[in-house]
């Protein structure tokens, strides 16, 4: 509370709070490789339609190139916990749910989608 | 029968001519290459009505008993069973038949027989059970609703209906409750030029009885036997026109 008062004079001046101050951003682990696929603010605001888009063009057309791939989020996003192993992407605090519990959104992608990178089986074997 | 299918045969042999004089490799324009005038597709192309994936079933090659087909299924796919059979999944089945009469015994496969003329598809009240341009019949889990309209329409018994929570899917084949599911031909290898697993299964266990290719390519080794061997497709009183065909029921 104390860095509201601190902010006074300026919330005074502007009318508005400084949105880390209204409520705590979700915090979500660091993701692997140097960038998303997209700009982070475009992520932010159209990642499902990107990725609507691609699962039907794989599903309907069979197109299975393209950045915007449900298993490349995962390879990215996932983290492993202490002993190492994967967390899916899913699970509480992790990267989908962190801002998805924070803006009461649910989703069921990973009911049937492996939310955690598959690496050590070579694909198809 | 979609072994003679001749809708595309003009056009096939105009190229099959044109590689011919050109050698083996066509160069049409920078970057399009025909390599192969089998159906092999680009992993960035949408799948082409130019191709009809199919499979040959040789019963004479198939052995009773051996169900490496089955197995290579399950674990591409991650179907785990349960212990409760009668709710597990089943994308592909051995079975073997007698002759009562004549006392003769065969074991084939059965699968998803991806009909040109598909009940599932026509059943579906969402389209979520569809035919791909190229023949492969699927259901797009992503508007399936679990009503089983399909199950029941089907002949062939092809498809199960996913009961129960997941976990453990692989990658490439995403799966999960409260949706109906079959044999996809393996559509994640197939759009990357590779055979499906029950195909290469069988291969490697050196029975040869699985033939995949591409029905409409007359030059291709599926069409050339088809064209050599008496076959059949099950229940072809139906008229459903299977892509998947037998030879020695
Ligand atoms: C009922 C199961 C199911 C659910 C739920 C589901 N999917 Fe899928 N999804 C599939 C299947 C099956 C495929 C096809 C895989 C193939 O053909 O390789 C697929 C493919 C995809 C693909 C293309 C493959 C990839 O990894 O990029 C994307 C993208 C996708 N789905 C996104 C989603 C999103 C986003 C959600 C949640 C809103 C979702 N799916 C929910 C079953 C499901
Ligand atoms: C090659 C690895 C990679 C892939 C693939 C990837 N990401 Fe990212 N993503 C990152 C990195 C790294 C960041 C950190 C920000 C940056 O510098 O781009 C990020 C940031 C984000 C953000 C913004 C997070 C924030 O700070 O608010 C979102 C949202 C996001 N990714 C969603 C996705 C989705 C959805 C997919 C799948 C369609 C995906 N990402 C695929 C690496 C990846
Ligand atoms: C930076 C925050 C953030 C991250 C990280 C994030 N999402 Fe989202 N996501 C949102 C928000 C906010 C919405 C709701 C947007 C709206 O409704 O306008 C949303 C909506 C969605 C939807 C559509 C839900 C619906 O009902 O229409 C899907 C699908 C989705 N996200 C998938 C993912 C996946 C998969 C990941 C992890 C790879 C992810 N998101 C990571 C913020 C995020």
């Amino acid at each position: 509370m104390g860095s509201v008062w601190r902010l006074l004079p300026l919330i005074m001046l502007t009318g508005v709070l400084p949105w880390s101050v209204i409520a705590d951003e979700p915090i979500f682990p660091r993701a692997r490789g140097e960038r998303c696929v997209e700009p982070v603010g475009v992520m932010r605001r159209a990642h499902f339609e990107f990725l609507n888009h691609q699962g039907q063009q794989t599903v309907e057309r069979g197109i299975r190139i393209g950045r915007h791939s449900l298993a490349g989020c995962v390879g990215c996003h996932a983290a492993r916990d202490q002993n190492a192993d994967w967390v899916p992407v899913s699970a509480p605090g992790q990267f989908c749910d962190s801002c998805h519990s924070y803006a009461a959104v649910r989703i069921d992608c990973f009911s049937c989608h492996r939310a955690v990178p598959e690496a050590d089986r070579a694909m198809g074997n | 029968m979609a072994a003679g299918d001749t809708s595309t045969l003009p056009r096939r042999e105009l190229l099959g001519r044109a590689s011919a004089l050109a050698g083996l490799v066509v160069s049409f324009a920078p970057g399009m290459r025909l390599i192969d005038l089998a159906a092999a597709k680009p992993d960035g192309e949408a799948a082409s009505a130019e191709v009809r994936w199919g499979m040959l079933v040789d019963t004479t090659r198939c052995v009773s008993g051996c169900d490496a087909c089955v197995n290579a299924c399950a674990t591409e796919h991650g179907l785990e069973m349960t212990d409760r059979p009668e709710i597990d999944a089943q994308w592909i089945r051995k079975v073997d038949l007698i002759d009562e009469d004549s006392g003769k015994e065969i074991s084939l496969p059965v699968m998803c027989q991806h009909c040109e003329d598909a009940p599932c598809v026509a059943v579906c009240p969402t389209g979520a059970s569809f035919r791909r341009e190229d023949g492969i019949v699927l259901v797009n889990q992503h508007t399936c609703i679990g009503c089983r309209y399909c199950m029941m329409a089907c002949p062939y018994k092809a498809r199960s209906f996913i009961h129960i929570n997941l976990t453990g899917q692989r990658t490439h084949s995403p799966r999960g409750k409260g949706t109906v599911e079959s044999c996809t031909f393996c559509v994640h290898r197939v759009d990357r030029d590779r055979e499906p697993a029950c195909v290469e299964a069988c291969t490697a266990a050196g029975h040869q009885a699985l033939l995949f290719g591409d029905l409409s390519d007359n030059e291709g080794e599926l069409a050339q036997r088809l064209g050599e061997v008496q076959t059949q497709q099950l229940r072809s009183d139906l008229g459903t026109n299977p892509g998947v065909h037998y030879h020695g029921l």
